[in-house]
């Protein structure tokens, strides 16, 4: 017995299909209650993984030598959401100014409220600094904390939290605002909640997840900019 | 099917050695995804290509778990302010939607009467 987990523990196999069989799990449920918010999959999947690795010892750098294989098709999945923005070119080409405008406001309000919000529930300055770019994509969102003297590996833990509460919210968030238009609601999740709510965007609609795409890349891009002049202004 | 996921690691690593070159701040991958919806403006969509991309678009949740098991190393980094963090990242995140959507949604109203906003018909 104990030989045999000694042999699955060094090979990438173990939990590369632990992760596929979890997530498979997740969806399952997901879908059981019929796509209640709170039983994200991708929440369900990371918490049970943790669990998991957590219960068994295993470090997460054994974990992700299988894991890999799947994060790795994270590059050309990105790549290929250009084909919905493709399908939708013509809706994109008429909402140009509209878009501009939703991302400029979205992005400076991203990180000001973050930053003042923080501030009033009492979070240190560093973990200020390492909030401000928590609504953009992983590596950008790193390297802007590094910049601006916050804690990229702190930051990369925020980023995906508000990811999955991205997520989570935005369906009953939209239906409470009684905002139909799948652009809106994709610019809205894309930029305030980046790729793991362009997952969740995709879900809800083709359109939606078409613009959720393109907005969490030029946020990115924007927040890059913005970023370290208003840590400057706001003196962090 | 290889031709379609040739054709998509080609355009990351277009990507990927453009946003390192310029020193651009953009994953490869986005940069990646910019130059491929430019070339399906010019060429439009082979079916082969968008096979193989609406497959992969279908499991995108799946493929940030490995990424997001991650914050097993780093949670201690937030255990001392975790709560406040939790409501700042909940609150922040509700307002910067409502404020990216209302943004389109003013545009909309100012431009006004085209209806070109209004989708409310393919909803879901």
């Amino acid at each position: 017995m104990t030989d045999i987990w000694v042999y699955l523990a060094q090979t990438p196999l173990l939990w590369l299909t632990a992760t596929l069989l979890v997530y498979y799990a997740a969806d399952l449920a997901y879908q059981r209650v019929r796509q209640w918010p709170l039983a994200n999959p991708v929440l369900l999947s990371v918490v049970l993984l943790v669990f998991f690795l957590t219960v068994t010892g295993t470090p997460y750098q054994r974990y992700f030598d299988g894991a890999q294989f799947v994060h790795f098709l994270l590059g050309p999945t990105t790549v290929a959401l250009a084909l919905p923005l493709w399908r939708y070119a013509g809706r994109l080409r008429r909402m140009l100014l509209p878009l501009s405008g939703a991302l400029l406001i979205g992005s400076l309000t991203s990180i000001l409220s973050v930053v003042a919000i923080g501030r009033l529930a009492g979070v240190s300055d560093v973990t200020l600094r390492s909030l401000a770019p928590k609504s953009v994509t992983t590596p950008i969102a790193m390297g802007i904390s590094e910049q601006i003297g916050g804690l990229p590996s702190l930051t990369a833990v925020l980023v995906i939290v508000t990811g999955i509460i991205g997520a989570v919210i935005a369906q009953d968030l939209f239906d409470r605002l009684r905002l139909k238009d799948q652009a809106a609601r994709g610019l809205a999740i894309g930029v305030a909640s980046h790729g793991i709510g362009t997952a969740r965007a995709l879900q809800i609609h083709a359109e939606a997840g078409a613009f959720a795409g393109l907005a969490m890349g030029l946020n990115g891009a924007l927040t890059a900019l913005l970023a370290p002049i208003l840590a400057r202004l706001l003196g962090l | 099917m290889v031709r379609g996921m040739t054709v998509l690691l080609v355009c990351q690593l277009i990507g990927e050695v453009t946003a390192r070159a310029l020193n651009l701040p953009m994953p490869g991958p986005v940069l990646g995804m910019l130059l491929l919806f430019g070339v399906l403006l010019w060429r439009g969509a082979p079916d082969w290509l968008d096979q193989v991309g609406q497959g992969l678009l279908r499991f995108l949740p799946l493929f940030f778990v490995p990424a997001g098991v991650g914050i097993m190393n780093h949670v201690q980094l937030m255990r001392a302010e975790w709560l406040a963090i939790a409501i700042t990242l909940l609150v922040s995140t509700v307002i910067t939607m409502i404020a990216t959507a209302g943004t389109v949604w003013l545009f909309s109203r100012l431009i006004g009467g085209r209806k070109t906003y209004d989708h409310a018909t393919d909803y879901d």
